[in-house]
């Protein structure tokens, strides 16, 4: 009789186990489907060439990355000269994400630094918060550098310093 | 099987089949309500009615709308308010309700609050009512992205983006939730799945377990009594319907129900056809530019409340970030009246106007709601940010107080 | 009774709620601006001179038809849209109708200084110029003049579309206006709106309902007052012509209003019998068990 017993247990609870087994494989295939697509992914690399973009120093440039803007300012010559800028030759640049640290609203520029109309927050031309709500300075992009050729997408060892710099 | 001899196509056949007059009865003639109502207890009629103008305005949109960001805001903006015919009504009609669904939701949540129909073997008629209130709520979130104007864009950007703040940003979960880095095509079509299908089987599966948990401990009543259903339904099928405190269902409950309607519809229909810029915000009209931050954003009204909370905190606190501690209360909002049949201490049912205390909490919490709804609009800057602070503070203290305010009643009565 | 002051209670704190997102929220957002003025009272205009239409045609067939059409008098455009886009950096507008749809005092002051008038001086510092020359070195009268000839050539009736295609859709597409048959797109191409103004200028399929009717006439009447530092110029369209533009934008964008307005009233006095009778059979179930 005891005997009968486990082993209809041991079959039912085996039995369960099996079908949980199943249902958790199911469920990690269907997370799986909400994942970002392979071209959504593969397209997450742009490249700016800085020499032929006709920047003018003091009027940044708006270019998209990964469906966000990235800010590519210039700095004229009264602009302070900053750690955290990114130096190529005799010119220096702020690279930044366009996005509005707070909660996320896109800055617009005005003179000489980044406006959010969102709640007034305020960053200079290096990119740091100046006033307002932001907590952090305007995030930077991973990219590398070749001559004057941006890669956005691929961190390198430029991108990672900048970053600290602004903090 | 349990043979019936009767043919199918007579009438004593089908009854026999399917009980059709037992049914009838047990849902509708013999369901027992109070007598002692007042209006507000038609609210959830309304609801239901409100839900079905949703359900069957929605399909006629949906023969039209292309769930696809190069072809969404033309479909609605053009083919269905310009082309179809009565298209611009049943566009109106849908989004009218959806923001007229929560002024009704509200309403019922509010006089559930006030008469303690949560208490006392109501809770699960609570809870699966608090439940379809988040469902609502994402069903109205995820409806607003459709139409793919500024504002669908930039409330889906900004909302989603809450998903990155912290240490959830590590976990990759806002580009999981979008389908991709920034709110995207792959985040329209599957809030348009969620939209059109997902949630609306919740919701009717939500309304089926909200109806079924009113049955067993029957409807309030205004004065929160404790009827003798069995007795009283026997007066009543005795022919002494005036001297009983129920009424059934059908006819009696139903035709209450009707005349409310009535009135209802004429407001509901007033705003279709007269103000319904309130539920179709003008932003809305300028079709989503991801590179373009209106200068104003804020959700639907029925939100601002909560997206209050989320700005209230503006400075660090007890070391925690000011953006930590306003998501935190944030998502206590959304389900901070969920936790209210369990924080009352008072152990009877009564309407707020016999709990002086809790009638004062129950005003200050109305008030409170609407100062955080209005502000909730308002750039929080300057005295608007100490405003919003302090109503959400008091937001936080109702919930905390609520034991010891109710407790304080129920002793004052001698019931504790 | 009792039922009436929970009803009041409830319509007050829903009026109060509605009052507070709406009016009140709204005259917060959207500061008050000054009104239009259809005057163009801060314009160095025609300063009261009367002109010659005679006189006028011999000054603009010397003077303006090297760049602008006239087709109305037999001056067709010498290029195409896109060339004169890519030469002038706008398409220029043919005048036919411009002494129609646009205020004479406005003519005289932007024939004298375009930039000025349109209120765009500000586009153009470092260098830059407005395609049109300023003709400040001509005489008043001959001013006056031209904007006298440019009124007698004018037609007297134009459709709310005529005047939108003239005054407007040079930079600003309308793709409702006409869906499927795509005609109704800027005439300036993209790539040449957006160097000469620094975006592409939104297309105006929905701005009848994205922006109130009174917001529409302060805007054009004077983009600088509710967009600072905007692009857009001032074009100095008189109240009628402007009320004609504003016409084609619900023509395009809100073509059902005719249809929503003589809908409206039928279908509440239907509701209002459905609700009588609701609460007639109401009353007549509850006095049973009343």
């Amino acid at each position: 009789m005891s005997d009968k017993t486990n082993r209809r247990d041991f079959l039912g609870m085996s039995f369960a186990a099996v079908a949980a087994v199943g249902g958790a494989a199911s469920l990690v295939g269907m997370k799986q489907a909400w994942d970002p697509l392979p071209s959504v992914l593969a397209a997450g690399f742009t490249t700016i060439d800085l020499a032929k973009i006709d920047l003018v120093p003091g009027k940044p440039q708006t270019f998209t990355w990964r469906g966000k803007p990235i800010f590519v300012l210039e700095k004229t010559a009264d602009m302070e000269k900053f750690d955290g800028d990114l130096v190529i030759g005799d010119k220096r640049y702020t690279v930044s994400i366009g996005l509005c640290t707070h909660l996320g609203c896109i800055p617009a520029w005005k003179k000489d630094k980044w406006k959010c109309a969102c709640h007034g927050g305020e960053f200079n031309s290096n990119g740091q918060q100046v006033f307002g709500p932001p907590p952090k300075p305007l995030n930077i992009p991973p990219f590398s550098v070749k001559g004057t050729v941006l890669t956005l997408g691929e961190e390198g060892e430029q991108s990672k310093a900048m970053m600290t710099a602004r903090a | 099987m349990a043979e019936i001899k009767e043919s199918f196509f007579s009438a004593e056949g089908l009854e026999k089949r399917l009980a059709g007059k037992k049914f009838w009865k047990t849902m509708m003639t013999e369901y027992w309500i109070p007598k002692d109502i007042n209006f507000l207890w038609a609210m959830g009629v309304v609801l239901a009615t409100t839900f079905a103008i949703l359900i069957i305005s929605g399909i006629f949109l949906l023969m039209y709308y292309k769930p696809d960001t190069a072809l969404a805001f033309d479909s609605v903006n053009y083919t269905i308010m310009q082309d179809v015919a009565y298209g611009w009504l049943f566009r109106h009609m849908h989004g009218v309700a959806a923001s007229v669904v929560f002024l009704i939701i509200y309403i019922h949540m509010f006089t559930g609050i006030y008469y303690g129909s949560y208490k006392k073997g109501r809770e699960m008629i609570w809870l699966s009512g608090m439940l379809l209130f988040v469902t609502f709520s994402a069903e109205g979130f995820s409806g607003y992205m459709l139409p793919w104007g500024q504002m669908s864009y930039w409330a889906a950007a900004v909302i989603t983006n809450l998903f990155a703040g912290g240490s959830l940003e590590a976990w990759g979960l806002v580009e999981w939730i979008r389908g991709g880095f920034a709110v995207n095509d792959a985040t329209l079509t599957r809030f348009f799945m969620l939209h059109v299908f997902l949630l609306p089987l919740v919701i009717i599966k939500l309304i089926v377990v909200h109806f079924y948990t009113l049955r067993i401990p029957h409807v309030n009543n205004q004065s929160s009594e404790d009827i003798d259903y069995d007795a009283e339904a026997e007066k009543y099928l005795a022919g002494n319907k005036k001297e009983s405190k129920v009424i059934p269902f059908w006819p009696v409950f139903l035709s209450k129900d009707f005349a409310v309607l009535g009135i209802f519809l004429i407001f509901y229909f007033y705003l279709v056809f007269f103000n319904y810029n309130f539920a179709m915000d003008p932003v809305n009209f300028d079709p989503a530019n991801p590179m373009k931050t209106p200068a104003h954003i804020y959700p639907e009204w029925y939100f601002l409340w909560s997206y209050e909370t989320l700005r209230g905190p503006f400075f660090d606190m007890f070391g925690l970030k000011a953006g930590d501690i306003g998501l935190m209360i944030f998502g206590f909002a959304q389900a901070a009246f969920l936790i209210v049949p369990f924080i009352d201490r008072d152990p009877d049912i009564l309407p707020a106007h016999k709990r002086p205390r809790f009638f004062i909490w129950f005003w200050i919490m109305i008030i409170d709601l609407l100062v955080l709804t209005v502000y909730g609009k308002l750039p929080p800057t300057g005295a608007n940010a100490w405003v919003g602070f302090y109503a959400t503070a008091v937001f936080l203290l109702l919930f905390a107080s609520m034991p010891f305010v109710t407790k304080a009643d129920a002793k004052a009565r001698g019931a504790l | 009774m009792r039922e009436i002051k929970i009803l009041a209670i409830v319509v007050f704190f829903t009026g109060l709620l509605y009052w507070g997102v709406e009016p009140f929220a709204h005259s917060k957002l959207h500061p008050h601006v000054p009104a239009p003025d259809y005057t163009f009272s801060d314009v160095d205009g025609l300063n009261g001179l009367t002109g010659d239409a005679t006189k006028g045609a011999e000054a603009v067939a010397s003077n303006c038809t090297a760049c602008h059409s006239i087709t109305a008098v037999g001056f067709p455009p010498v290029m195409d849209d896109a060339t004169s886009a890519a030469s002038y950096g706008v398409v220029p507008p043919d005048l036919s109708s411009a002494g129609k749809i646009y205020n004479a005092d406005y003519l005289a002051a932007f024939i004298k200084d375009p930039a000025k008038a349109a209120k765009t001086a500000h586009k153009f510092e470092d260098g830059a110029s407005h395609p049109m020359p300023a003709y400040n070195w001509m005489q008043p009268q001959e001013i006056a003049d031209i904007v006298a000839y440019l009124q007698s050539i004018a037609p007297k009736e134009m459709t709310n579309k005529e005047v939108f295609a003239d005054a407007c859709q040079r930079c600003h597409s309308i793709k409702y206006g006409d869906f499927y048959g795509g005609s109704m797109a800027a005439k300036t191409p993209d790539a040449n709106i957006k160097s000469y103004m620094g975006v592409i200028p939104p297309d105006l399929s929905q701005m009848i309902r994205s922006r109130s009717e009174g917001f529409l006439h302060e805007f054009i009447n004077d983009p600088q007052k509710h967009l600072h530092g905007t692009a857009m110029p001032r074009v100095g369209l008189t109240q009628d012509a402007e009320d004609q533009v504003v016409g084609y934008l619900t023509e395009a964008g809100d073509s059902k209003k005719a249809e929503r307005e003589a809908l409206r009233g039928p279908f509440l006095a239907y509701l209002v019998i459905f609700a009588i009778f609701a609460w007639l059979w109401k009353t007549k179930i509850w006095r049973q068990v009343h």
